[in-house]
């Protein structure tokens, strides 16, 4: 197997969060009928999650699955394991209609951490990220700036955001703008 | 700004988010259909005044299309559902006669 290469070499960021590119991580897509036992079984199985609730993540950072529509779940894991997974779900799932693929260099990830995690994010994304709405375990899909993008916090002082390899230096680039020391505005940490 | 929420993930989104599809409910004729059809079909559109059905996607989202029942004079959204359906639902008409008596939409009203 090929060496992992991360999209922008590992880069990082300090300013008013800590903006670092995280992986490599290991990514599988996951489509079928999340309602159904079989799917439920088989994710608990291979995973040790279970499979999550409306827009949730179930998990911690490095081992997660995470909801990304009715249909589809995306599940995090180390990069090298990412391979087993699939067979895994392909094997335990024979005869179901899904489809299980490895995308672990289809995205990039970023982790943000420090106590305006929010703030940083809410400049981006048409979201309320109020404390008491958007809370750890919950992960929102939408785009950050001109770019689709998903995020989700893992504390209240970090968030791992993903976005597509191909726009992921437009990302650190605005993920370092708004964590610019002097950009600091206030609204959701003071 | 219009603000729609998405039947599938419940996201309150707003239109930054969403991708407009046009018209909702319209009937294909392709082959083997008359002229006359195909022609209302391919170019014939509601424009109006009032109550409009549309489809949209949650495309900076969970990706998946849905209808909006909305007021293009007054901007008021009466509602979104799934597009698992070739009509809107009877409570949403229900709510629309409710707030604008009278109303007519293709064959809805």
């Amino acid at each position: 197997m090929s060496e992992p290469v991360l999209p922008l070499g590992g880069a990082s960021y300090s300013g008013l969060v800590t903006v670092s590119e995280h992986g490599p991580i290991g990514q599988v897509t996951f489509r079928g009928d999340l309602s159904s036992e079989a799917v439920k079984a088989a994710i608990k199985d291979v995973t040790g999650r279970d499979v999550p609730g409306l827009r949730e993540v179930s998990g911690d950072g490095d081992t997660c699955v995470i909801w990304m529509s009715p249909d589809e779940l995306l599940l995090i894991c180390g990069y090298a394991e990412a391979g087993g997974l699939v067979d895994a779900l392909t094997e335990k799932l024979a005869g179901e209609h899904v489809l299980a693929v490895n995308v672990s260099d289809a995205r990039a990830a970023f982790r943000l951490k420090g106590k305006h995690v929010r703030e940083v994010l809410g400049k981006l994304a048409p979201v309320d990220l109020d404390p008491a709405v958007f809370t750890p375990g919950m992960v929102r899909r939408t785009r950050l700036a001109q770019v689709a993008a998903g995020f989700w916090l893992l504390d209240q002082e970090t968030a791992q955001v993903f976005c597509f390899r191909s726009v992921s230096e437009y990302m650190f680039n605005l993920l370092k703008t708004v964590s610019d020391p002097q950009s600091a505005v206030g609204y959701y940490s003071a | 700004m219009l603000i729609l929420q998405c039947p599938y993930c419940g996201v309150m989104a707003d239109e930054t988010e969403l991708h407009a599809g046009g018209e909702a409910h319209i009937k294909r004729f392709g082959p083997g259909s008359s002229d006359e059809e195909f022609e209302g079909y391919m170019f014939g559109r509601e424009n109006p005044k009032g109550v409009h059905f549309e489809r949209w996607r949650h495309v900076n989202g969970c990706g998946k299309w849905f209808h909006a029942a909305r007021d293009t004079n007054t901007m008021e959204v009466f509602g979104t559902y799934t597009a698992q359906t070739s009509t809107p639902p009877e409570d949403l008409l229900a709510q629309i006669r409710d707030k604008r008596p009278g109303f007519k939409w293709r064959e809805f009203s």
